[in-house]
């Protein structure tokens, strides 16, 4: 490469760490035509697979109760937004209410984890082996003991997405570099301190990353609780319409599902850039 | 003084131990720069790391103005070769880690940092993060979250190891003038004879491991003294002397 990134002008010109925050003139341009470079061959595919899909569609005349075409997809998309809005919203706050319950104890348990080696040995051992039991296969149960509302749900979405909160917070925390705690123990600071200062920061990149992962899946455990039972939500829409044959609209559906699951990943990664400002510049 | 296990063997197993030091006794008198001078694996880390109180010694003892402080923490101010900044925090979050450590007031833990890390010329590098600096900058960072350390005793393990030469040979400018302006104690680990010759009162010349002291030699003290002054010539052909018998005694 031969033009200076603006990090490698940071290293090498004194009192340059300033303009870092900034953004230098002609810089924005450039940036959406790095943005532009990145995203144009997926939208491009997806845009060719699609006019392909329509044109398969009409040319050998497949009914439209087996597979609509794209067009009526987005007619219905549209037609029936107030219907689908409404579901994506019940949706969504299941997810975000599991998600939020899985969080609070998930990261709870690994702070107790890291910090008591009994607890370790007790409990480690029955979150990896919980993890054999597949979660859907309970998802009857909890309509049983949680009821057609939205606990259950909520208590599917938790279910899904505690393992990896887990599993990746208790890594985080133990991934903190032990020269690091020794240097804060020289210097005289206690357990409570090495946490707050060292390890807790040091955990966050895999917090995050385990989030990520968390947020999609945990929309893919509301909506099979939606389909087991429910009275609301997309999954619930989805069962419905299928039931009825109105494919383009078990199809509007997922479409909203995968925005939602979209548009929680990138909540993430925003989150992720605000709450690690030192990792900003591919320092990985 | 100190054994460790050899490596493999798990703590407490009661399999080989490795002796790391060996009677070695080590002074330094108040405002002395003294400097450990040894082959690598002599020792030299472990004696600081049992002064700085993050391991006891199996036997001896550590004082420090008349009082035992082995095993106890916080009270020398310590740097290694590895700069250890927090990459979470700026250079001025880094700078004031130890003060606030001690509880001392941020506002003012702030202000004594900024000072300082003007004089240690990273000025306006205060809300860069260390992953933007150069190695020669993330020492001086390390050097100026030391100092503020408010101890008068500063230990300092092959602080500038790292380094490349010239980076190396201003930080040594820094350190002299640590000495000249702040009067700080200093027991300073190295490997390198002519940084040795240039910057101490007197040097500790190590043995190989188990280390014990080979010699103590008094060097010039400090002030205007260069790597080409006969008596620093001098000084460092004996002190090569001296481990060339070391390394013959390793080997027979």
């Amino acid at each position: 490469m031969s033009t200076l990134s603006p990090r490698q002008i940071a290293k090498t010109t004194p009192g340059a760490a300033r303009v870092r925050g900034g953004d230098p003139g002609g810089g924005l341009f450039r940036r959406v035509g790095a943005w532009w470079r990145q995203a144009a061959p997926p939208a491009g595919l997806i845009a060719a697979l699609v006019a392909g899909w329509e044109w398969a569609v009409r040319a050998f005349g497949v009914p439209p109760y087996i597979l609509p075409p794209p067009s009526q997809i987005a007619t219905v998309l549209v037609a029936d937004r107030a219907i689908l809005l409404g579901d994506a919203a019940v949706t969504l706050v299941e997810v975000l209410l599991g998600f939020a319950v899985a969080f609070v104890i998930g990261v709870a348990l690994a702070l107790a984890i890291v910090s008591s080696r009994t607890v370790e040995r007790a409990v480690y051992p029955l979150v990896i082996a919980s993890q054999t039991v597949p979660v859907f296969a309970i998802a009857p149960l909890l309509i049983v003991w949680f009821g057609y509302g939205m606990a259950s749900k909520v208590a599917m979405a938790a279910l899904i997405v505690f393992f990896p909160i887990v599993v990746n917070t208790v890594d985080g925390l133990r991934a903190a570099d032990e020269d690091l705690v020794n240097l804060l123990r020289i210097l005289g600071a206690g357990r409570r301190r090495i946490l707050l200062t060292i390890r807790i920061p040091a955990a966050l990149p895999f917090v995050f990353s385990g989030v990520r992962i968390a947020v999609a899946t945990s929309v893919i455990g509301a909506v099979i609780g939606e389909w087991v039972g429910a009275t609301r939500g997309l999954g619930f829409d989805m069962i419905h319409a299928n039931a009825q044959l109105h494919i383009d609209r078990v199809f509007a559906a997922i479409v909203y599902l995968s925005a939602m699951a979209l548009a929680l990943f990138g909540a993430v990664s925003a989150l992720e850039w605000a709450a690690l400002p030192w990792r900003r510049d591919g320092t990985r | 003084m100190k054994r460790f296990p050899a490596s493999g063997a798990p703590a407490g197993a009661g399999g080989p131990w490795v002796e790391a030091l060996a009677g070695v006794s080590v002074s330094v008198a108040e405002h002395e720069f003294v400097t450990l001078l040894g082959p690598s694996g002599c020792g030299k880390s472990t004696l600081c790391n049992i002064v700085a109180g993050l391991f006891r010694p199996d036997a001896g003892t550590v004082s420090l103005d008349g009082a035992l402080i082995d095993g106890t923490r916080g009270r020398v101010a310590y740097m290694q070769q590895k700069d250890l900044l927090l990459p979470w925090r700026t250079v001025l979050g880094n700078a004031t880690l130890g003060l606030e450590v001690q509880g001392v007031d941020r506002a003012l833990a702030r202000a004594e940092a900024r000072d300082l890390l003007r004089e240690f010329g990273l000025e306006g590098f205060d809300a860069a993060y260390p992953a933007a600096l150069s190695g020669g900058m993330r020492q001086r960072v390390a050097l100026v979250r030391t100092l503020l350390c408010r101890h008068d005793m500063l230990v300092l393990d092959e602080p500038f190891g790292a380094l490349d030469a010239m980076t190396r040979a201003a930080m040594q400018e820094y350190l002299l003038r640590l000495r000249s302006e702040f009067h700080r104690t200093v027991l300073f680990i190295t490997h390198d004879v002519e940084e040795a010759v240039l910057l101490s009162d007197r040097i500790y010349v190590l043995t190989n491991r188990p280390g014990r002291v080979r010699a103590v030699l008094r060097a010039q003290g400090p002030g205007a003294r260069r790597a080409a002054d006969p008596e620093v010539v001098s000084l460092k052909a004996e002190i090569l002397d001296l481990l060339r018998g070391v390394a013959a005694g390793a080997a027979r």
